[in-house]
Parts: C-alpha cells; structure tokens; sequence
C-alpha cells in the first residue's frame, strides 16, 4: 500500500503527511513496517502476519464480516499471563505470539479461572467502550486496506450490469432481426 | 489443379477491393474467411447447449489478455521481502492494492479459471448429450480431450502462482503423486518440482509451464479443435448428418452461414456469460470460498501444514476417485493406483467414440437405459467433486468408492447398454420450429 491510497479515505495529503509518514518521506512510497521481520521472529518467535489480509483469510464463505468479527474480537481479547514469554496470552488465539500492543488504551486484563471470563485488573487510558470503539475503527481500516477497492468494485458491478443488460436487448433484437428469415 | 485464390477472387476495382485481391493472392484471407465464417454451414436447430464452444473461446481470449497485463507486474520468487512475505505474494497483494486497476485484471483472471472449467464441462456435457464424438467427429473430439488435459496442466500450474497456502500445500501434495509410480517415481517428482521440496525453482518452472509452455499448445489444440470440426461440420441436436441433404448449390438444405447467423446468436450468448461473469466478478470473487479459498489468503509457508488440504473445486471429482482408491494390488501401494485411477478417469473420455455402440447419436432418439444412466453419472460426476472438497471420513470414503465404480462402470460397460436401449426413429432432417 501507498501512503497515497489514504486519500481514498478522505484525508487531506497534509494530515498524511504531519500524522502518519514515519518511514518515509513521500507520499507515493509503499508504506513499510519500521521493525524488519528477521528482527520480529527473534522477538516474538515468529514473524507477525499481516492482519489486514488475515481479516480476508479468516473470512468465512458467504459472510465476509466473519474477518473483521474475528480481530475484532481478537484485538479485545488479550489478557496477562505469566507462562508466556511476552506477558501476554489471548483467549481466541490460544498462546499467541503478538504481544498486546494496545494495553496502554485498553489496560490489563486478567483471566478469571472461576468464571472464565475476562477481567480488567489495571485500567488503560480508555473506557472500556470507548476502547471497543477504537478497536471497531481500527478493524475497519483493515479491512477496508484487506482490498482498498471493494467499495468501488461492488459500485462499478452495477454499471457493469446495467450496460450489459442493455447490450443484451440490443443483441437479442439484433439476433431476432438476422433469424425471421430462417424457417 | 483447382483454381488459384488469384484466378477467384478479383477486385470489384474499388480501392479496398484492389487490396483484398493484393492480399488474396499471397494470403488466403477471403477463402478463409468464407471457409470458417460466412460459408461454413452449421445445422440451424442449435440450442443452449451450443453457446459453450464460443464461449470456451472466449474465456481463453479473456485469460490470454489479463495474463498479460498480470506478468507485468507478478513475480515469481519466492525469498522473503523485508517484511518476511514472499515476494510472489507479495506481488499479488500489490497487483491487488496499489497497481491501478490490478484488482480487476487478477479477479478477471481468477474468475476466468473457475468459468473456463465451468464452460468446459458445460461443452462436454453437450458432447454426451447428443454423441457428437461419434464418427466422424472422432478427431475433434480426441482434440477436445487434449485440450481438456492441457488446460488441467495449465490450471495446477497457474495455482501455485499467488504462493498461497493452498497454492503450496495442494502443489505439493499433487507432486507427491507421482512419487508412487514404481522405480522412476521418485526422481519424477525431483525433476518436477526442481527441489526436494516445492519452493523458488518450482516456483519458477511453473510460472514458465503457466504463461509459455501451456498456453501454446493450448492454442496449437484450440486450432486443431475447430479445424477439425469444420472438415466434417458440426453435429446437432438431432444427430441428423446435414451434409447427407444438400440443395442443388451442394450447401446443407438445413444449413445456415456461420456468419452472420450463428455470431449474432453467440453474442446474445456472450452477453448473457459476461453478465454471470461479472457478477461473480464483482460482487463474489471469492466464489463462496470455491474460486480463491480463504487458506491462500495466507502466505506459503513450507513449515505449517494447513489442516486439510483440498484442490480447488473443477479438480475434486478426480481428486476423489484417488481417495476412493484404498486397495493395494500386486504389490503396488494403493496410493499409485489411486494416481492411475484418477489418470483413467480422465483419459477414458478419449475412449467415448469407440465405446459407444449405439445406432443413433442424439439423446432425443435413445431410450430409457442412456437417460437413467446419464443421470446418474452426472450426479455421481456431483457428488464426487462435492466429497473431494471434503476432509476424508469413512462415510465419505464409501460413497466416493460406489460412486467411483459407477463412474468407471459408465464406460466401460456402454459398448454393450449402449446397443440394448429402445432407440426411436431418427428423422432425416433437423427439427426446427
């Protein structure tokens, strides 16, 4: 992806450019991880996917919100554990090798081992709702830059119809017009 | 000697007639013309059945032309880029991104695959529903069966492109395959995959079998196909040979020009696939999970097997007549009968003019024993490609062996149903109305 392709977002090339060019300095360049992915699977054990294309692969057949769903529920999900090396483990991706990147907005939740829930033991910097709303946006954007044209890809199928469909009355008289002859 | 393309065609004096006759008489661009188009007389009871031949063409077009603009911008490698992906998915994902209209161009190009194998089947059913293998179109049927062959080649190869999971796994356990055949087995599938394991050089070579290799006989076959069907002219409905009544001029009383009458027809039919097309296209390029799967969403990664691998859906119903074989035989395993079941399964198209020893060609005219059985080798054909998507069960396994067994039964047991049915009288012209 290009920094350019935030545009498509509504934002002005000024705000791309004061708020998130870090790596680069223009704005037609690809955007980079800054951390190289050798360095991440010393870290982290692994080198850490791309979320956005697995909001894609984490959707199910016929419902394409299954993704977004999943990190949704993903990224509000993580809680303290000491066993694991990073501090961190999560209930719906079981020892997880990402850390909880986001503790500081959503706090640190432990794991209940009564109930089997999720409890926030030290607060972020965030309400809770307010962290889920965050969250909700954050997920969106991933999908939205899983396949930035799908918008546009479901609004031009409509033309695409609608001129096919006229093609086809042309077509269709035009082939009647050639065959009234042939008996 | 026959007359000369310069002796028949000559100009009208007008300037464009002046360069046609230039041309003619070095090309022969007017005969050929009259030859394959505007008199090539095709039978005029075609039905719906008929609209797959061009359209077969047509997707081929669709694929040659969006493989282009895609090789422009693909890379077949697969090292890791800075940020640990493989560049070959990479590469996809940037096709998908950031390369203006790439989106459209590989959907197009993916779409493109399911709908050939779609329009392919579409074609051979047709083939079977009206014997238009039977002699004498012997030829142009053998031909099809090649080019069904190659273009399975062309798919497997062009799959491991996007260096998905599945692209990778599913090569892989197609490569395996061939390590069952005794003694040369094994280095057969060194020499295919280029490495012990799949990886960069079968990357490679596949990329060069995908978009050179394949492609050119493909379109060698294609040629062969409709050059062969226009020496003997096409079958119908019917059954009816419509060369065998001709009018005093020697053309086919139930004849019409190819051109204009059947191109106008076909574009009605064009129009009709690409509005299907495109709303696959545009609104479910994922197919249901059928045309890209969600696994090859994640990069190939040589150390994490996906738990359970399926080739995509037009390879299914053969990939579960090689799971339904489970058998050892004369001391070979059953996984390389299971390879030459599903190799037989294929293949024995090629046999369907020899086999069938019916006295009419046309399901119109054939009884009661070819429309049941037809059916249920179409619905065996269903429920073989549906269990191969599956993950292997022991009721799966069972269903896919009977099924199996009728499928093979299907052929190798038409020389002789094939002649007991209750056949009606064959008209001698088409029926029209």
């Amino acid at each position: 992806m290009r920094y350019k392709n935030l545009l498509d977002l509504g934002l002005t090339e000024q705000q791309v450019k004061e708020n998130l060019m870090f790596t680069s300095d223009k704005i037609g360049e690809l955007m980079r991880v800054a951390a190289r992915s050798d360095e991440q699977k010393q870290w982290f054990g692994a080198a850490p996917p791309d979320l956005t294309i697995i909001a894609r692969a984490r959707g199910e057949a016929g419902n394409a919100g299954a993704g977004a769903d999943w990190l949704y529920t993903y990224l509000r999900s993580f809680y303290r554990d000491a066993n694991r090396p990073t501090g961190w483990n999560n209930t719906v991706f079981e020892n997880v090798g990402m850390p909880h990147i986001l503790y500081g907005l959503q706090g640190q939740q432990v794991m209940n081992h009564e109930t089997h829930k999720l409890e926030l033991a030290v607060p972020g910097s965030m309400a809770p709702a307010e962290f889920d709303k965050s969250v909700s946006d954050l997920v969106g954007f991933m999908v939205w830059m899983g396949e930035p044209q799908q918008e546009y890809r479901r609004t031009l199928g409509w033309f695409v119809l609608a001129f096919l469909a006229v093609l086809f009355v042309v077509a269709y008289a035009l082939k009647k017009e050639y065959w009234k002859d042939i008996h | 000697m026959a007359a000369g393309n310069f002796e028949k065609y000559k100009s009208d004096g007008s300037l464009a007639g002046n360069a046609l006759e230039w041309v003619d008489a070095r090309f022969p661009a007017t005969s050929m013309w009259k030859g394959h188009l505007s008199e090539y007389y095709a039978p005029k009871n075609f039905n719906f059945w008929y609209f797959f031949g061009s359209l077969a063409l047509l997707v081929l077009v669709i694929q040659i032309v969006t493989g282009i603009f895609l090789v422009m911008h693909y890379k077949p490698d697969a090292a890791l880029n800075a940020n640990g992906v493989p560049i070959a998915f990479a590469s996809v994902e940037y096709i998908m991104r950031d390369v203006s209209g790439g989106w459209l161009i590989r959907y197009m190009h993916s779409t493109g695959a399911s709908a050939f194998f779609i329009v392919v089947y579409m074609h051979m059913f047709r083939g079977l529903l009206y014997g238009s293998y039977r002699k004498p179109r012997e030829l142009t049927w053998l031909f099809g069966v090649g080019i069904f062959l190659c273009l399975m080649g062309e798919a497997f190869f062009g799959y491991l492109l996007p260096w998905g999971q599945m692209s990778y796994w599913g090569a892989q356990v197609i490569v395996n395959l061939f390590s069952a055949i005794p003694v040369i087995g094994g280095d057969l599938s060194l020499i295919i995959r280029g490495d012990f394991v799949v990886g960069d050089a079968t990357l490679n070579r596949f990329f060069s079998f995908h978009v050179i290799a394949f492609p050119l006989v493909l379109i060698g076959l294609v040629a062969a196909h409709v050059l062969a069907l226009h020496e003997t002219g096409s079958n119908n409905p019917d059954g009816v040979e419509i060369k065998a009544n001709k009018d005093e001029n020697g053309i086919p009383r139930d004849g019409i020009p190819f051109h204009p009458y059947y191109t106008v027809k076909d574009i009605v039919g064009v129009v009709v696939f690409l509005m299907v097309f495109s709303a696959v296209m545009f609104w479910a390029p994922e197919g249901g999970g059928y045309f890209l799967e969600t696994p090859n969403f994640y990069p190939a990664d040589p150390l994490k097997t996906p738990p359970h691998i399926a080739p995509v859906w037009y390879f299914t119903p053969f990939y579960s007549i090689l799971r339904a074989v489970t058998y050892p035989l004369f001391g070979l395993d059953a996984k390389f009968w299971g390879v030459v079941a599903m190799g037989a399964s294929v293949v024995i198209f090629a046999f369907l003019p020899w086999l069938d020893r019916s006295p009419v060609k046309s399901i119109r005219y054939r009884g009661p024993i070819y429309k049941t059985l037809l059916t249920i080798f179409v619905i065996c054909f269903f429920v073989l490609g549906y269990l191969g998507t599956l993950s292997p069960s022991p009721m799966g396994e069972l269903v896919s062996q009977v099924c199996s067994v009728f499928y093979f039964g299907f052929f190798l047991a038409m020389p002789w149903w094939s002649r007991m049915d209750k056949f009606k009288p064959v008209p001698d012209r088409v029926t029209f109305k």
